[in-house]
């Protein structure tokens, strides 16, 4: 049975003994839920709960085993010759495979008859032909050895699919009769149903926190694999960048992060202070009609995708720029695509980032604050700038380092708008190019995922990774220590 | 009520310092002020007493312009120091409050050290010649504040970090330190202990000699100590207003007498 039917069906049974369950509880006390040690639908909860975690757990374990125990069954049993040189056991496995969803595909439609399909032979039928009118193409026509493995493979995964119905369905019918002979008056089903939801969100929990660590640890191998073929002094210690696919080329990081810190730099040098300013003009002396309308203004260029941004780098600020400090200006500037480009664009994109927590950080100091400075005769700017700012400046420290995190993690304002040239230089006129920008262009083309040139996006990963991770950690401490201080 | 008692004052005007006439504020459209009139003397300690939630504060923040922060409040009527209308178009609500001091209901210290926070009110308007000059309008303001022994070792800690007791000894000095003609406080002494109060009230006491202070309370005990004057307030009317001693002895009213002797509150 297919799961998706499968899983409808066991929250039916789930269903059927929540009613049940809750039934049996009212039952026990002739209808009188005062004389109940939990709320009927307690019971009900802790029937469905009974059902659905061991059936729903069976399901999944079996998922991941069953195909595992099948492909040592049939690997096992291919005779050696089935391997040819050239060729890898996984290789011919993943023909078995495919051979077995094409009979399946010919069956569903009709093609051959199921009989047909567990009995033709390679010789006999142009099996390659029946399969690709199932719309399943195979490179070479289909050796016996692997047609028979398949006829295999898909009677196993028949006995498989079916035995795994039955065991789910007895199981959750199972923890139907567990719940239903436990549903007494005196049962603490409120306790069980609190256990189960706390089960539930840790649940939950750890499934966000083990995705997190699976990534981290993949980038970890990846870069480790990296740094096996292409040694980290070089990676850390070479200044040019220069990546060139039939092999010898030079990998350093340096002129890749610099491109990222110096947009980053001019990111924020456009962003803090705006941001800044602005949140300080809502925060204190905007009306609250002016407020009303701004924040949610301000916060709308928060939603506005960065590729949008890009566009806008590409079409309109680059030409403008170019304008001002090209060939018919100051002649400063060869193409639109610069760091000045990029970065002024990306801090357009960190204002309402700024604005918007600052302004919460600043609305979060005390208005007893302010009443005492004026109390004392100071004006209202006195008041921001000694009293209010000084009161909410770590927590704008931290809304500072968010930006700048996002700036450094940011791609596609700097695909469009920089440029891909790697070098290190200082005028901000020239193209440059930055560590997530590269990791697009080396993961995106014809390499081979085993090269230097490739492997080399996991290392630019993990390093923008730990300068991340580094920046928001200490923004969150920081943030911390300031949110303490009004407890 | 008290109209007799105030006419036969106003031959004195020299030495009213506040005068209110008509005085009626409102939150939105609630009326928490209604009609109210007085007049406070120069050198002399007014307390304002009655029920929880009466406008005693309202009516304190009136007196220095603080209302002015709070976007639906509305002030109607004459108010008057010195003879100048405070609600004039050209009175800076900025330099009013230099000159009306005030200490609030809860005590709120800058996040800065002690000596930043009572260093601020004479930095601002430029109080202090040099450094020095500046230390001793500290040390003096903290003196008065009754805290300057138990803060003198620390005096580059964080206000913040004091007991609350402390921290409303530190607002007081905060205002002190700025020399305000008028010293307005909200309930300064309902976070301290009896010693700490005995010495707030002796500062009050020392203040009149040279300004004019509006204090707060809810204890009738202290209202009767250290005050010269005392304003009833019930429901937004300023019921009596009189001699103090008349006012705990004989009150006019009968809404006084149930307050004082406890049946009202
Ligand atoms: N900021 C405000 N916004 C709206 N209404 C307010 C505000 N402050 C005070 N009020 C209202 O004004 C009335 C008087 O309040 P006020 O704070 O002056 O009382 P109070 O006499 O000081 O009381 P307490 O002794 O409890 O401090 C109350 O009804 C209160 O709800
Ligand atoms: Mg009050």
């Amino acid at each position: 049975m297919p799961v998706f039917w499968l899983s409808l069906l066991i929250v039916a049974v789930a269903a059927v003994g929540f009613v049940l369950a809750r039934g049996r509880a009212l039952a026990a006390v002739d209808g009188d839920r005062r004389h109940l040690h939990s709320l009927p639908n307690y019971y009900g909860w802790n029937a469905a709960l009974k059902v659905l975690t061991p059936a729903f757990a069976l399901l999944f374990v079996w998922l991941i085993v069953q195909p595992i125990w099948m492909n040592t069954q049939i690997a096992g049993a291919l005779p050696d010759t089935a391997v040819s040189e050239d060729s890898t056991l996984a290789l011919v496995m993943s023909d078995v495979r495919r051979v077995a969803d094409g009979l399946d595909l010919a069956v569903a439609q009709g093609i051959i008859s199921e009989t047909n399909a567990a009995a033709i032979e390679a010789g006999a039928t142009d099996v390659r032909g029946v399969l690709a009118q199932a719309g399943v193409a195979l490179g070479s026509d289909v050796d016996p050895t692997v047609l028979a493995a398949a006829q295999s493979y898909r009677s196993l995964s028949g006995v498989g699919d079916a035995a795994m119905t039955v065991a789910v369905l007895l199981l959750a019918l199972a923890g139907m009769g567990w719940a239903l002979r436990q549903t007494t008056a005196e049962f603490r089903a409120r306790n069980v149903v609190e256990q189960g939801v706390r089960a539930m969100l840790l649940f939950a929990a750890s499934i966000a926190i083990l995705t997190t660590v699976g990534i981290v640890f993949s980038l970890i191998f990846n870069t480790v694999e990296f740094f096996r073929i292409y040694p980290a002094s070089d990676f850390f210690g070479s200044l040019t960048w220069s990546p060139s696919f039939g092999g010898g080329s030079e990998l350093g990081i340096w002129p890749l992060l610099w491109g990222t810190l110096y947009i980053s730099l001019i990111a924020l040098l456009v962003a803090v202070p705006i941001g800044l300013f602005a949140a300080i003009y809502l925060s204190e002396y905007a009306g609250s009609k002016v407020r009303a309308f701004a924040k949610p203004t301000l916060e709308l260029l928060a939603g506005i995708p960065t590729i949008v941004y890009g566009l806008f780098a590409l079409l309109t600020v680059g030409p403008l720029l170019l304008s001002a400090f090209g060939r018919d200006g100051l002649n400063w500037m060869q193409a639109g695509t610069a760091v000045m480009t990029a970065g002024l664009v990306m801090g357009i994109m960190l204002i309402p980032f700024v604005s918007s927590l600052s302004d919460d950080i600043i609305n979060a100091v005390p208005q007893a604050m302010r009443d005492g400075s004026y109390g004392l005769g100071a004006t209202q700017s006195e008041t921001i700038r000694q009293v209010v700012i000084p009161a909410a400046l770590p927590g704008i420290v931290g809304a500072i380092l968010l930006a700048a995190s996002r700036a450094i993690g940011e791609t596609m304002i700097v695909v469009l708008g920089a440029g891909a040239a790697a070098r290190l230089s200082l005028n901000p006129f020239e193209a440059m190019t930055t560590v997530t920008a590269k990791i697009v262009s080396q993961l995106t083309g014809d390499a081979d995922f085993a090269s230097p040139e490739a492997l080399v996006a996991f290392a630019l990963g993990m390093t923008l990774f730990i300068i991340t991770l580094g920046l928001n950690v200490l923004a969150l401490s920081i943030v911390r220590k300031y949110r303490e201080q009004y407890e | 009520m008290y109209d007799a008692p105030l006419t036969r004052r106003e031959a004195a005007v020299d030495d009213v310092k506040i005068s209110a006439r008509d005085v009626q504020v409102f939150y939105g459209d609630n009326h928490a002020i209604k009609d109210v009139d007085v007049d406070i003397q120069d050198k002399t300690v007014t307390a304002f007493i009655g029920p929880s939630g009466c406008g005693k504060s309202t009516f304190l923040r009136c007196l220095n312009r603080m209302n002015d922060t709070i976007d639906i409040c509305r002030v109607e009527g004459r108010i008057t120091i010195d003879g100048d209308d405070i609600y004039d178009k050209r009175v800076d609500p900025v330099q009013l409050r230099a000159k009306v001091g005030m200490v609030f209901q809860k005590p709120n210290p800058f996040p800065k050290s002690i000596y930043d926070n009572v260093a601020y009110g004479p930095k601002i308007h430029g109080m202090a010649k040099n450094k020095a000059e500046l230390d001793e309008i500290v040390e003096r303001a903290l003196r008065r504040g009754a805290i300057w022994d138990e803060v003198k070792d620390r005096l580059h800690a964080p206000g913040t970090g004091l007991s609350g007791g402390q921290q409303q000894r530190l607002c007081i000095a905060r205002a002190v330190a700025t020399e305000p003609e008028v010293l307005l406080m909200d309930e300064p002494c309902s976070a301290l202990d009896p010693i700490a109060t005995a010495q707030v009230e002796e500062l009050i006491d020392e203040l009149r000699q040279t300004y004019s202070v509006v204090i707060v309370t809810h204890s009738m005990q202290q209202a009767a100590r250290v005050s010269q004057k005392t304003a009833f307030f019930h429901l937004g009317h300023l019921v009596e207003f009189g001699e103090t001693g008349q006012i705990f002895t004989n009150p006019e009213d009968k809404r006084t007498e149930s307050y004082i002797t406890g049946r009202i509150g």
